[in-house]
């Protein structure tokens, strides 16, 4: 068990950093996300250019062949800036899932035109699912694939779903072009602005077999459980940024006649956002070491109280400003409580845990 | 000396030091004589001039022979022998070190006061030159093991015209002096784990001072900062407490409600949090990279600590409305999962409080970690005496 960072993931920490602040800066992520385009597809294909949508890949598979560790940190870093790319859907989930099936040729290929950023995918299902309780919305005819799915992250820019689908004997996983008559993606009014969501209606969709029921509901179930773990990776990196910018305004900020970080009735409340930091940072570091569910989900259960707790007390400690629009504590704010509904809410996950701990209902 | 040859050496010491035959006494002498004591210590004061970590060959060799009973005497050896040893002279070095770790002298540590606690720096008891001695006068709190105690580090005011920094000086106190009298200090459990030390023209002769006169704010720094050391090198206990309320919750299946399975898991998770936290926190100092995150942890356990032992006497239910015993007793360790849930859940009030309160613990992190300013300040410049009290 190693909780550190390598010097491998410091240098990937910073070259990511580095171009997020080159190219996701708050002013510009906000301006964005009210357009048109609220993807920033620029910043993606320089991502993808770092190597940094393909690391738990094996390179036999196209990727970098590194680790869940690795994403982690990447996903860190997307949380601190709220970056508005489709890594969770497409380098996490879709691309977690296709690692969990055959590698047949549908599935090399589909991984490669993931890695290389030719193709955007993701996992058609409600950001709101949690591990183990999938029932998929979609069934499978012979007319093709038919049903509607809400609330699918980054189906907005996704050029191919995966899609868990129900054929006549269980779970199936397709790859499903958007570019067809059967594909409706309908964006919805998101809560969390800089990863949006969208409505997918499939009417007798064409599309690619990846899985049968042999192992579709592993793959499905290994993609939401490692996209749990990595969301809690993510949180702490909202979290980070919310106290970093707090602590900093503090210092700045002056009222009766002295900087109001001075006064312990705030100083003591971001000492309780440091303390909720620290234990974040453990539980995420373990659930990117180890991929077991229980690492997965004390890590998703622990940093969504935490993420949100910091982001609220962000908004809080900016009194006014903290409330406008034109800060952007709010985009943490909404992701981070989009965060904690996102594969699996807090309670749910520790639900989960009952049986790991021993402690049953 | 490597790892090895230390391991050697203690083999060695093993062999010609038969523990099985030998009086526990003169078998703890001998291996302080050997350097075995605490090898960080200067060689001829129960050490070898050896890296503290390099501590652990020793004990593992020496594992299963008579020990000092380190918890019973740790106020001696976490706090007092540091300090003697930074500011102490050769012969106190001498006199002191070595029945202070073989255990034979117990040590208590009389800091805090009923008007100085979290503000250490504000303690009122006096001392007084007379001749070559100090005459000691007040009072002082929250004073583990007095009671047994043949010496104690006293922190006292020797100049009250100075600001309250400036005035203080350190001094080791026999406990047998006629003018030092101990009383138990019943807590909230009934027991009375603590005591009050009063202090009546105690003498303390001037070569029992440990620094100069005026510079007891510093020793006591050193003092403080190696009970921070202490406290932080313990496992935490945090966990084991929540694994007795879980096992409350295992036995009491009538009592389960969802709520209470809830608030449960969300406890055991914290408590594996911080579990983790300390597992990562020994992992960066393995790596020669010690953080901050260590002024977390206490903070973390005490409310952890809290919460878990007012939720087990909660799902006790009718059971919880009983308590063990009210008798007062005086315990000789200090047992935080012992007993029942009541008085584990009385016990824990007490964590966010000794060694620093919670609320020291946030003003430290929010200004040394997060880089904060500071309260402003109307009491560091003026004459002590003119403080208001």
């Amino acid at each position: 068990m190693n909780l550190l960072y390598t010097d491998v993931e410091t240098d990937l920490r910073a070259s990511v950093r580095d171009l997020l602040t080159d190219r996701a800066q708050p002013a510009a992520v906000l301006a964005r996300c009210e357009t048109d385009q609220p993807y920033d597809l620029d910043l993606w294909r320089e991502l993808v250019g770092l190597g940094a949508t393909s690391l738990h890949v094996p390179e036999e598979l196209g990727g970098q062949g590194a680790s869940v560790r690795e994403t982690a940190v990447v996903m860190e870093e997307l949380g601190r800036f709220v970056a508005p790319v489709p890594f969770l859907g497409s380098a996490v989930l879709a691309t977690t899932a296709l690692l969990g099936c055959k590698p047949s040729n549908e599935v090399r290929e589909l991984l490669g035109a993931i890695g290389d950023g030719s193709t955007i995918a993701t996992l058609a299902l409600s950001l709101a699912t949690a591990p183990g309780s999938t029932t998929p919305d979609t069934i499978r005819s012979g007319s093709g694939l038919s049903g509607r799915i809400r609330s699918v992250a980054d189906a907005r820019v996704a050029d191919v779903l995966v899609v868990p689908a129900q054929g006549q004997d269980g779970l199936e996983l397709h790859a499903v072009p958007v570019a067809q008559q059967g594909v409706t993606v309908t964006p919805a009014t998101s809560l969390d602005l800089t990863r949006p969501i969208a409505d997918v209606t499939l009417d007798g969709a064409t599309s690619t077999p990846l899985a049968g029921p042999e192992s579709a509901e592993s793959a499905v179930d290994s993609a939401l459980w490692t996209g749990a773990g990595l969301l809690a990776s993510e949180q702490l990196g909202i979290a980070e940024w919310c106290l970093d910018t707090t602590v900093a305004y503090l210092k700045d900020r002056n009222q009766f006649g002295r900087p109001v970080g001075s006064f312990q009735a705030l100083k003591h409340r971001l000492a309780d956002v440091w303390q909720d930091l620290v234990l974040a940072r453990a539980v995420a570091r373990n659930a990117a070491d180890d991929p077991g569910q229980l690492a997965a989900s004390m890590a998703k259960s622990l940093c969504s109280t935490v993420a949100v707790h910091a982001a609220e007390e962000c908004v809080q400690l900016h009194g006014g400003i903290g409330m406008t629009w034109e800060h952007p504590a709010h985009l943490y704010l909404k992701r981070a409580k989009a965060d904690s509904i996102a594969l699996g809410t807090a309670g749910r996950h520790r639900q989960l845990l009952a049986p790991h701990a021993n402690i049953t209902a | 000396m490597n790892d090895k040859e230390l391991r050697e050496l203690t083999r060695e010491f093993l062999s010609n030091n038969d523990h099985q035959t030998m009086d526990k006494v003169d078998f703890l002498r001998a291996r302080f004589d050997a350097g075995l004591a605490w090898v960080h210590f200067p060689t001829g004061l129960g050490g070898l001039d050896l890296p503290r970590a390099m501590q652990s060959v020793v004990d593992e060799e020496l594992a299963g022979t008579p020990d000092n009973e380190p918890r019973r005497i740790g106020i001696g050896l976490g706090m007092a022998a540091p300090t003697i040893l930074t500011f102490g002279t050769e012969e106190q070095k001498q006199r002191y070190l070595r029945p202070l770790w073989i255990g034979e002298e117990v040590w208590c540590q009389l800091f805090s006061e009923p008007g100085a606690g979290s503000d250490l720096a504000a303690v009122g008891t006096r001392a007084v030159k007379d001749g070559d001695d100090w005459l000691v006068t007040g009072q002082k709190v929250w004073t583990s093991s007095a009671h047994n105690a043949r010496f104690a580090i006293l922190l006292a005011r020797t100049d009250p015209d100075l600001p309250k920094h400036a005035g203080l000086s350190y001094f080791i106190l026999d406990m047998t002096d006629p003018g030092v009298e101990v009383r138990p200090l019943r807590q909230i459990t009934g027991e009375a784990e603590f005591n009050e030390v009063f202090m009546t023209d105690a003498r303390v002769p001037d070569a029992n001072r440990l620094g100069a006169v005026g510079e007891g704010w510093k020793v006591a720094q050193t003092t403080l900062m190696n009970e921070r050391v202490a406290i932080g090198s313990r496992p935490t206990p945090g966990g084991s407490m929540a694994d007795v309320v879980a096992q409350t919750w295992r036995d009491n299946p009538d009592k389960h409600t969802p709520e209470l399975h809830d608030r449960l898991l969300d406890l055991w998770t914290r408590s594996e949090a911080l579990r983790l936290a300390g597992a990562r926190l020994r992992q960066q100092l393995a790596a020669g990279a010690p953080g901050p995150e260590g002024s977390a942890m206490k903070l973390a356990f005490a409310q952890l600590a809290q919460q878990v032992s007012g939720l087990e006497v909660e799902l006790l239910g009718e059971d919880g409305l009983r308590y063990d015993d009210w008798t007062l007793r005086r315990p000789e360790k200090v047992d935080f999962v012992g007993r029942g849930a009541g008085y584990r859940y009385l016990r824990a009030k007490g964590n966010s409080i000794e060694g620093g309160t919670s609320e020291v613990l946030r003003n430290i992190i929010a200004e040394r970690v997060l880089g904060l300013p500071a309260e402003p300040r109307t009491d560091t410049k003026v004459a002590w005496k003119d403080l208001p009290r």
